[in-house]
């Protein structure tokens, strides 16, 4: 791991002559900064408490490449398969890190659906008004997310406006000869009473491993409704880190859907901040991992003003000799009257080695808030299959539809019906059943 | 409101200093001083190894950063670490015992004769480190049980000693385990034979008195094949000004098919309402069970500035069970760091946790607990939780329950909340003429009722006097 720090630190010299004129600028001092925490940091280990049941050393053993070429190598028709709708949606793409401007819809017109880089080249006083913001420089991810920041998703969406199509941001990565190493940021903005659907996709086309360190921010304003979808279905060799802060003002909603349903090792890191009274955050989780495959969610959910309220809810299930995580913190700071935070975490073991480690932690320092968590871990009920095979339904199939059931309660929270199909089926391919009717 | 100030304003009630002719080691510990405290105690040469085995281990370690609370780190070269009452005279009756010491007792509301002739409780009373006077020892040995003091143990049944000491909680362990290893002044023995049932509750009342010295005991209790043993441990400090440093050990071994019931009530001196002075409790307390047998750990803890205790469980042995109730309460100043560890490795093993804290003035509790399912614990069975009280807005209650499964057989349950006294429940009672102060105790001790209700008779009383105390009066 020290080789692939050492390969970060040279990479940042690099990186920083390649910025033309930028070198100056305010994100740029911003970088220079993050920079310096994670020379400081270096990489967590598992004595981090944060990392107590992850370990990263697989992860980062590989020397990834950190620079890609930029090569127009994937094709719409590739492309394609991987697109919720043709027309229906907003769409920003990226291969290899840069942006795909041939398979990608944007807009400028009333709200701006774009690129990071554009953002830094075209709104440079909105850049300096956000960005970095809300991204703590003690985690070392995202410092080294800040260090590098070049391109990602921008979304703005002004005051009272209703983006009409949702917005599907999608991350390719193609085949290469190394391991390759990702950095997406974002900048998500909603201004008062505005809303938006926002689907993140990352999707490794590669058979070597790809790593990717993705970090956003992202401010609704009052009043501001988000619907984001967080879908993590890449393939054995890639790993992700994602690093999401919200920040909610007074009566905003978040509606947060994190399915993760594969991925060598999957690592969610959504911190929300309720800053205002009456903002409302909604976190929903959904995993279904089998093999050697490691789901991580470590969220944190920060009540920092009165009458605010937050509402968990994570499943998963673990087969084969995967490992699931899930440290649900909730902060409730002096002050932060009549919160009302609620937070829950059922997983299901199928077999024997696979490992759960579940830690909800509470940090209350108000009296006159409703604050509660339930963890459960265990298995299939008996009697339900039994009822079902009573009724001459295979055994694969009745587990599939208990699977199905019991993960129905996150996805039916899915707001999109072509979204919600397509999670269903991938869930269910996961299961090896494919069911001949439509549930 | 006003009930409120004044309840929790209300000071320590078991402040008093009784003056005896202490023995005490100069301040500081080397290895001279731990021979010193051995030799004085006439130890065998195994012992005195063992002990300097075990400072040897204490100094490669450092103190545990983890928990949630802050402290002024205490000075261990600034502690007196051996305190006796010097010997007047061997005592035959009760009558012999220093007369201050009586009064101790008595300001204590726990009178030795009373309880003597009353309940039937056998006390082996350890004031500073040393017993000085045991009880009903006779009639307990009628039944093959013994019951004495660590250092009588060790020189009279060196070989039990010898083979249990250290087994559940190794020197290696922790750092504040390592230095009791090192210089545990004294505690209780007791070993229960096969098939016996011990037919009175055991109890041990620990004081710290001596100003300036820290209190370190050593608890071993061995249940052997089939039986049962209740055992009760009360702790009450006199108010001192400078903090005092409590490093106790308390291991607990359930051979087959034993049952061992182990309760606490801890109200050592907190501190002022400023935050001063108080007991730094750091105390490792746990339990073996081996095939069928069951270790129940009820704890009520309103004292110490600093609680750092972990009552834990090591289900080693198939179908065995462990329990674990605790009522936390901390006002002022007071952090206290507390939970369970159940650690399930046999088959078919069991385990209940029922945390309650409450938390008032500007202090803060936090819940930590672990509950591991080891690969091999089929059908491993777990239910937690832990519900926390908050009064006044400047406190703070915190959980950090770890969840480990790593049997797919495993099923762990686990529920937390956090709430207050509610303005409309207070209402409610005043409205049926029941006064806010009553009306509030009422509340607590239907709260903390699950827990309470696992206590013996005898301290259940005491507990409830002690919410009470501790608390009344707090409406956030």
């Amino acid at each position: 791991m020290e080789a692939f720090k050492e390969t970060l630190l040279s990479s940042f010299i690099v990186f920083e002559n390649q910025l033309n004129g930028q070198k100056k600028s305010e994100l740029h001092k911003l970088r220079q900064k993050a920079f310096e925490a994670f020379e400081k940091y270096g990489f967590p280990t598992r004595k981090d408490e944060d990392w107590k049941y992850t370990n990263l050393k697989p992860i980062i053993k590989h020397d990834y490449k950190i620079f890609h070429p930029k090569e127009q190598k994937l094709q719409l028709d590739e492309a394609r398969k991987y697109f919720l709708s043709e027309t229906d949606t907003y769409r920003i793409v990226f291969v290899d890190g840069y942006y795909a401007s041939w398979l990608s819809l944007t807009t400028h017109h009333q709200y701006d659906i774009c690129t990071f880089s554009a953002l830094i080249n075209r709104y440079p006083e909105i850049a300096d008004e956000y960005v970095g913001k809300l991204i703590n420089h003690g985690d070392s991810f995202t410092a080294l997310n800040t260090a590098f920041a070049r391109e990602g998703a921008y979304i703005f969406v002004p005051d009272n406006k209703i983006v009409d199509k949702p917005i599907e941001i999608l991350h390719f990565t193609t085949p290469h000869a190394l391991p390759a190493f990702q950095q997406p940021r974002s900048l998500l903005v909603l201004g008062k009473n505005s809303r938006a659907t926002v689907i993140e996709r990352h999707i490794s086309l590669s058979a070597n491993p790809v790593f990717t360190n993705s970090a956003t921010e992202v401010f609704l304003h009052t009043g501001a409704i988000l619907d984001h979808y967080k879908i993590q279905t890449d393939h054995y060799e890639a790993s992700l880190i994602d690093n999401t802060v919200y920040q909610l003002q007074g009566y905003s909603v978040l509606n947060l859907t994190t399915a993760s349903l594969g991925g060598k090792f999957v690592r969610n890191n959504p911190i929300v901040k309720l800053i205002e009274s009456m903002a409302e955050a909604h976190l929903w989780g959904l995993t279904k991992i089998d093999s050697s495959e490691l789901a991580d969610h470590h969220t944190s959910i920060e009540h920092i003003a009165p009458h605010c309220q937050s509402n968990e809810l994570y499943k998963g299930i673990f087969g084969g000799r995967s490992t699931g995580i899930f440290n649900g913190k909730v902060y409730v700071a002096p002050h932060a009257q009549k919160t009302n935070a609620f937070q829950q975490n059922n997983n299901i073991v199928l077999s024997d080695k696979a490992t759960v480690n579940t830690k909800p932690q509470l940090e209350i320092f108000a009296n006159d808030v409703k604050c509660s968590h339930g963890c459960t871990v265990g298995q299939m009920d008996e009697n339900a299959m039994f009822y079902l095979r009573q009724r001459g339904i295979a055994a694969d199939k009745a587990r599939a539809l208990l699977l199905l059931a019991f993960a129905g309660e996150i996805v039916d929270k899915i707001q999109l019906p072509e979204l919600r199909q397509y999670v269903k089926r991938i869930f269910n391919q996961k299961n090896h059943i494919d069911f001949d009717f439509d549930l | 409101m006003e009930i409120l100030e004044k309840v929790t304003k209300s000071e320590y009630k078991y402040g008093f200093y009784t003056p005896l002719e202490a023995d005490k080691v100069p301040p500081g510990l080397n290895e001279d001083i731990i021979r010193h405290i051995s030799a004085k105690k006439n130890e065998p040469e195994w012992m005195t190894e063992w002990r300097l085995e075990a400072y040897r281990i204490w100094q490669t370690m450092q103190e545990p950063q983890w928990a949630n609370i802050r402290y002024k780190k205490p000075d261990f070269q600034a502690i007196s670490y051996y305190a006796a009452p010097k010997p007047k005279k061997q005592l035959n009756s009760l009558e012999e015992v220093d007369p201050e010491l009586l009064k101790t007792f008595q300001k204590l509301g726990i009178s030795i004769e009373e309880q003597k002739r009353l309940t039937g409780v056998a006390i082996d009373v350890v004031v500073d480190s040393v017993s000085v006077k045991t009880t009903f020892k006779e009639k307990l040995a009628e039944l093959g049980i013994i019951f004495c003091s660590m250092s009588e143990a060790i020189r009279e049944h060196g070989d039990l000693v010898r083979r249990y000491l250290g087994t559940v909680v190794p020197r290696t362990d922790n750092f504040y385990a390592a230095l009791n290893s090192a210089v545990f002044s004294d505690g209780s023995f007791c070993y229960i034979p096969k098939g016996v049932r011990c037919p009175v509750e055991l109890s041990t009342y620990f004081r710290i008195n001596e100003a300036g010295t820290g209190q370190f005991e050593r608890t071993l209790v061995v249940a052997d094949e089939g039986s049962y043993v209740s055992y009760l441990e009360g702790c009450t400090a006199p108010m001192r000004d400078e903090n005092q440093l409590h490093a106790a050990v308390v291991e607990l071994i359930a051979l087959e098919g034993a049952e061992i019931k182990y309760s606490t009530v801890q109200n050592w001196y907190p501190g002022d309402k400023d935050g001063n002075g108080g007991v730094f409790n750091f105390v490792t307390k746990r339990g073996l069970c081996e095939r069928d047998s069951k270790i129940s750990w009820t704890q009520v803890e309103t004292g110490s500035a600093i609680t750092w205790k972990y009552p834990s469980c090591i289900l080693k042995g198939d179908n065995s069970v462990g329990e674990f109730y605790s009522v936390a309460v901390t006002n002022h100043h007071q952090q206290a760091d507390t939970g369970t560890k159940m650690i399930h490795l046999g088959r078919n093993t069991r385990s209940t946790i029922i945390s309650k804290g409450i938390s008032a003035g500007r202090s803060q509790n936090s819940y930590r607990g672990l509950v591991k399912i080891g690969p091999r614990a089929i059908n491993a069975r777990n239910f937690s939780q832990c519900d926390s009280m908050l009064m006044g807005d400047q406190c703070g209650a915190h959980t950090f329950p770890y969840i480990e499964v790593e049997n797919p057989t495993a099923k762990v349950e686990h529920e937390a909340t956090t709430s207050k006294i509610g303005e409309d429940q207070i209402f409610y009672c005043n409205q049926r003429g029941i006064p806010t102060e009553e009306a509030i105790n009422l509340i607590v001790n239907g709260f903390a009722k699950e827990v309470i209700s696992q206590l013996p008779m005898e301290f259940a009383v005491e507990a409830q006097k002690l919410l009470a105390v501790s608390l009344e009066g707090s409406v956030g």
